[in-house]
């Protein structure tokens, strides 16, 4: 049994607070959502790799996890509607001892933000893209997207849908990122590790977090809350770390795959670009300073 | 002896399980009482169970719950021994 004094030095708050807004808390995301679960995973992920939190900055688009930019307490930036990926490229570059995370939903990222997240890919900026995937656009009342498996009900397609969804991994895979993981919001200390190991890497890095969305996917197509997804994603996960993209297509109901598909080193785009200034100009290309913004 | 203990801080609670059903030892069940929102939230029912994982910590979306460890009954905290 407890006893009384075996309580006395209780930590007197949650170890993610002191990184978070708490004044915004609690947050609007449904009971049942797993975009808190990924976000708690990522604050651990920065808290555990001991990076220098005045030298980040987290980037959100548009969305239910847009919001995350406003409850984070680092440097954070709310942008437009699927320009997240633009303003953290700018980000980086105008200051490159940043480091920048983007963290948006799939509707953001790859619907309206597709052309700038595949071209983000192609370059190799150094950026890290978290998306966190529920498969619709939640926050404006759940329409179908482009990650929507097919047949599954949202408010746009009421007789199921029949559009092929994007498999990102694969889409990413393609583009040319060097980091491509796909998790859960199950697999919550695998989520962690794969934010700590993409705060180290340079290039551009990117996770597919698949989450429940309880009140607009889940609830329309009869598969229970956010508790019954988090247990099929418990029963229906499979790691296959290293599997070729192409391979991890999802569906409604089906098997996922998850891990760590792609792990490669290609030069980042501003070593590119200093490296092809200096050859064609010699002495005449002046290194701009390490950091403009001080 | 419990090795760790969960705080559960009620009124930030949406009640969404996610603590309850992947607590490893089983410390944990909803509670039929409500918080000020009308959400009904977890309660411990197995103290001496706790092991201070903190699983449940990294799975609550809603920042509400922690684990931390006791040791000769002092808390250390977050789940981690440092």
């Amino acid at each position: 049994m407890i006893e009384t004094e075996d309580l006395v030095e209780a930590p007197p708050q949650n170890p993610v607070e002191p990184y978070l807004r708490t004044d915004r808390l609690p947050h609007i995301w449904c009971p049942g959502c797993g975009i808190g679960t990924s976000l708690n995973c990522f604050v651990r992920a920065l808290i555990e790799s001991k990076e220098d939190l005045d030298r980040l900055a987290v980037v959100s688009g548009i969305g239910c996890s847009g919001r995350v930019a406003g409850y984070v307490a680092f440097d954070s930036f709310h942008t437009t509607h699927g320009r997240a990926v633009p303003f953290a490229t700018g980000l980086k570059l105008a200051n490159p001892a940043l480091k920048v995370v983007v963290y948006s939903g799939d509707g953001d990222l790859f619907a309206i933000g597709g052309n700038h997240i595949i071209h983000a890919a192609r370059r190799n900026v150094d950026i890290k893209v978290i998306c966190v995937n529920n498969f619709l656009y939640a926050m404006t009342g759940g329409q179908s997207g482009p990650t929507t498996p097919p047949s599954s009900i949202t408010t746009t397609s009421p007789y199921g849908g029949f559009e092929p969804a994007f498999n990102l991994p694969h889409l990413m895979d393609a583009a040319g990122a060097v980091y491509v993981a796909r998790w859960t919001t199950f697999h919550v200390r695998q989520l962690t590790r794969a934010m700590i190991e993409i705060l180290h890497k340079p290039g551009f890095c990117f996770i597919e977090v698949l989450s429940p969305c309880p009140t607009l996917y889940e609830r329309r197509n009869k598969l229970g809350d956010g508790l019954d997804t988090m247990k099929y994603y418990k029963e229906k996960s499979k790691i296959r770390h290293g599997a070729p993209t192409s391979e991890v297509a999802l569906d409604k109901r089906g098997e996922i795959i998850v891990g760590k598909f792609v792990d490669r080193n290609r030069p980042e785009y501003l070593e590119l670009m200093r490296a092809q200034h200096r050859a064609q100009l010699g002495d005449r290309f002046v290194e701009a300073p390490a950091c403009l913004c001080d | 002896m419990a090795r760790g203990f969960v705080t559960i801080l009620i009124e930030r609670c949406k009640g969404c399980g996610f603590c309850v059903e992947f607590c490893p030892t089983k410390v944990l069940a909803m509670s039929s009482a409500f918080n000020s929102k009308g959400y009904h939230p977890p309660h411990v029912v197995a103290p001496e169970k706790c092991s201070g994982c903190d699983l449940c910590g990294m799975f609550c979306p809603d920042f509400a719950i922690f684990g931390w460890k006791l040791r000769n009954g002092k808390a250390v905290g977050g789940g981690r021994e440092s």
